[in-house]
């Protein structure tokens, strides 16, 4: 296996500190990894254990103190603000725990989005590649419904298609199902799942252990360092776990 | 991000927040109607004024001899000879800035008119006068060129003469008065003028060929004074300039020597008199712009609210790749947008109440284009001068921060 040819992110010796009062603060303490191109990876830890700062990092939103960081070959450590969010347009889909659509807003509108700040798009070529992604998310019947007027579910599948919209390099979800309800959880997931299977990357940032049953790799952090990082080699179904769920029969 | 798009967001936002961008808009309004109806208000009493001196004849230039030292000694106009009738003429032939050219020469005397007499002034003019002075003949007709060459003994008179020698009421058309036992009959009565702003009389005078003052009551043949009007007012100077070239040359004046003549123009006049209402006008603009500017601070106020309310949506717009330029544009948009709309709102307002001034207190008004285009260009700048601070504070958000604002 040819590790380096698909090497999406990789990581070498990162350092972040920050200044605290008179006080520096260590959150990220010579962390390196390598992610491939459609790994389905779970980064998980305690409050404190520095995997906020580190997605912030992997998301191009922060540069590390020291070390280096690749994105898709690409040196992120020495790109100024304009430029890193540039790259972030065009290389990364993040998820958030609150999915942060636009209030009043059509569905097809908050995923056309991240488009936007493209110039290399038109409104035409926005709207078909929104409408396409809200389709790979089970959205199709839903283009015009505004955030207001949709279930958690709904609203992180959305922001999942306005993730997907730019075909980014990798997919950053943070706490993605952290604000839903067991069964909307596992929805989430198959679809995740589902992604990963289409051959995307994904990088899931979480603090539910439960979740790195059904990731293929599984990183902890602890006190700003790897602790461990392993293959999942029984990868779980979450749609077989969602079959098995008792459904709430309501009436 | 291209302008179509982000006036759309701009719109949008508005949309969600209606009533809080009327009322930030309201400042605006307010403080534009105001500048326009106070502009309107101070632009129109000028011009009220304008046209009481135009009345008179703004365009009115007056030649008279003067200047002439004899060993030293000053002199004065009245006794002067310089003015002759070829000046005149050589005026009337050679410039393109004058419209009407009137010799002047004048006689002070007692009127006389069967039991009634009063002191007053006869000018001898030629018809041009009329139309240099604005004066109307409204009974009978003004005398001719005809009357002017044969120094025909004939006057029009104003309406004063008329109240006070013809008691009776009866018609002074075709009547006989004397001047200085000249007998004068009248072909025509002048339409009243009434008192002009210095509080002259202008209905007190007699006018007569001044062939006729010449020669049978002064017996002179020089002239006195030449009147003219400019062609438009604007050309006053230039006609100035010509006219005191010609009689340069006539006089054979050298280039050291000094004009023995003074040439004034209504125009000084008339410019002295709205002195004061400009005055005005910038005092009623000033305490409007003032408004302008608190709905200025007003928008500065909302914007910052509405930085802070979509703190969230700024990171999300930041970590999606919006760079720090498209948010500062994206508020600044905003805040340009609810100036300009409360631009052209306070704009109609203003234009209706300055009407509403007109015809409820009849007050003069006079709207001109340059004051709304001001208000517009004030307004823009207003957004963009009160909306730059937020907004600027909008781009400089850290989105990891922003992101997880609560």
């Amino acid at each position: 296996m040819n590790k380096e040819k698909g090497a999406v992110i990789r990581l070498e010796n990162i350092k972040r500190d920050f200044q605290v009062g008179e006080e520096t603060v260590h959150a990220l303490r010579d962390v390196s990894f390598t992610i491939h191109e459609g790994e389905f990876v779970t980064i998980m830890g305690t409050s404190g254990s520095g995997k906020s700062t580190l997605l912030n990092t992997l998301g191009c939103l922060d540069t590390p103190t020291a070390g280096e960081y690749f994105l898709d070959g690409i040196s992120v450590r020495t790109m100024g603000k304009n430029d890193r969010a540039t790259l972030r347009n065009r290389k990364i889909g993040f998820v958030f725990q609150s999915y942060n659509l636009l209030a009043k807003t059509t569905a097809v509108e908050n995923v056309e989005l991240p488009l936007m700040y493209n110039p290399s798009f038109n409104a035409a070529a926005r709207k078909e590649k929104a409408i396409e992604s809200l389709k790979a998310v089970g959205l199709g019947d839903r283009l015009q419904h505004k955030s207001n007027q949709m279930s958690g579910g709904q609203m992180q599948r959305v922001a999942i298609a306005r993730a997907l919209v730019n075909d980014p390099a990798v997919i950053l979800a943070d706490e993605a199902t952290g604000n839903l309800d067991t069964r909307t959880s596992y929805d989430i997931l198959v679809l995740f799942q589902r992604l990963h299977a289409e051959g995307r990357t994904i990088i899931f940032v979480t603090h539910n252990p439960e979740i790195a049953h059904y990731s293929s790799r599984n990183i902890q952090l602890k006190d700003g360092r790897v602790v461990s990082d392993t293959q999942n080699e029984h990868i779980q179904s979450a749609a077989e776990v969602l079959a098995k769920l008792p459904v709430e029969i309501d009436n | 991000m291209n302008g179509t798009n982000l006036l759309k967001i701009a719109l949008r936002a508005l949309a969600n927040n209606k009533m809080r961008g009327f009322l930030t808009m309201l400042g605006i309004i307010i403080g534009v109607a105001s500048v326009i109806t106070m502009l309107a208000i101070g632009q129109g009493s000028k011009k009220s004024i304008q046209s009481q001196i135009s009345e008179m004849g703004s365009n009115m230039i007056m030649i008279q001899p003067g200047g002439d030292m004899r060993g030293g000694v000053r002199q004065s106009a009245s006794s002067m000879e310089t003015l002759k009738l070829t000046d005149f003429e050589s005026i009337v032939n050679e410039t393109r800035y004058l419209s009407a050219v009137s010799p002047t020469v004048n006689s002070s005397g007692q009127l006389i008119f069967g039991a009634n007499n009063k002191p007053t002034t006869v000018y001898g003019v030629n018809e041009a006068y009329l139309d240099i002075r604005r004066y109307e003949v409204e009974d009978g007709d003004m005398f001719t060129s005809q009357d002017i060459a044969t120094a025909a003994k004939v006057c029009v008179v104003g309406k004063t003469v008329v109240d006070e020698l013809f008691t009776n009421g009866e018609n002074p058309v075709g009547k006989v008065i004397r001047f200085n036992k000249i007998p004068l009959r009248i072909v025509g009565v002048l339409k009243s003028k009434g008192y002009n702003s210095m509080g002259m009389d202008q209905d007190d005078l007699i006018l007569a060929p001044y062939t006729t003052i010449q020669k049978r009551v002064l017996a002179i043949t020089h002239i006195q004074g030449i009147n003219a009007s400019a062609i438009k007012e604007e050309y006053t100077d230039q006609a100035i300039d010509e006219i005191t070239e010609i009689l340069r040359r006539n006089h054979k004046l050298r280039e050291t020597d000094e004009d023995d003549f003074t040439i004034r123009s209504m125009e000084e006049m008339s410019k002295m008199m709205t002195t004061t209402t400009d005055l005005m006008t910038v005092l009623l603009a000033a305490v409007a712009g003032i408004s302008l500017l608190v709905g200025g601070i007003g928008i500065m106020n909302i914007m910052y609210v509405s930085v802070t309310e979509r703190t969230r949506e700024i990171g999300l717009r930041m970590s999606i790749g919006a760079k720090g330029r498209d948010i500062l544009a994206q508020f600044l948009i905003e805040s340009i947008l609810i100036s300009v709309t409360g631009g052209i709102i306070g704009v109609l307002f203003g234009v209706g109440a300055a009407f509403m001034v007109n015809i409820l207190v009849h007050f003069p008004v006079s709207i001109q284009a340059w004051t709304i285009f001001l208000s517009f260009a004030v307004c823009t700048f207003t957004g963009v001068f009160f909306g730059w601070y937020p907004a600027q504070k909008a781009a400089q958000l850290d989105p990891i921060e922003a992101i997880r604002y609560e």
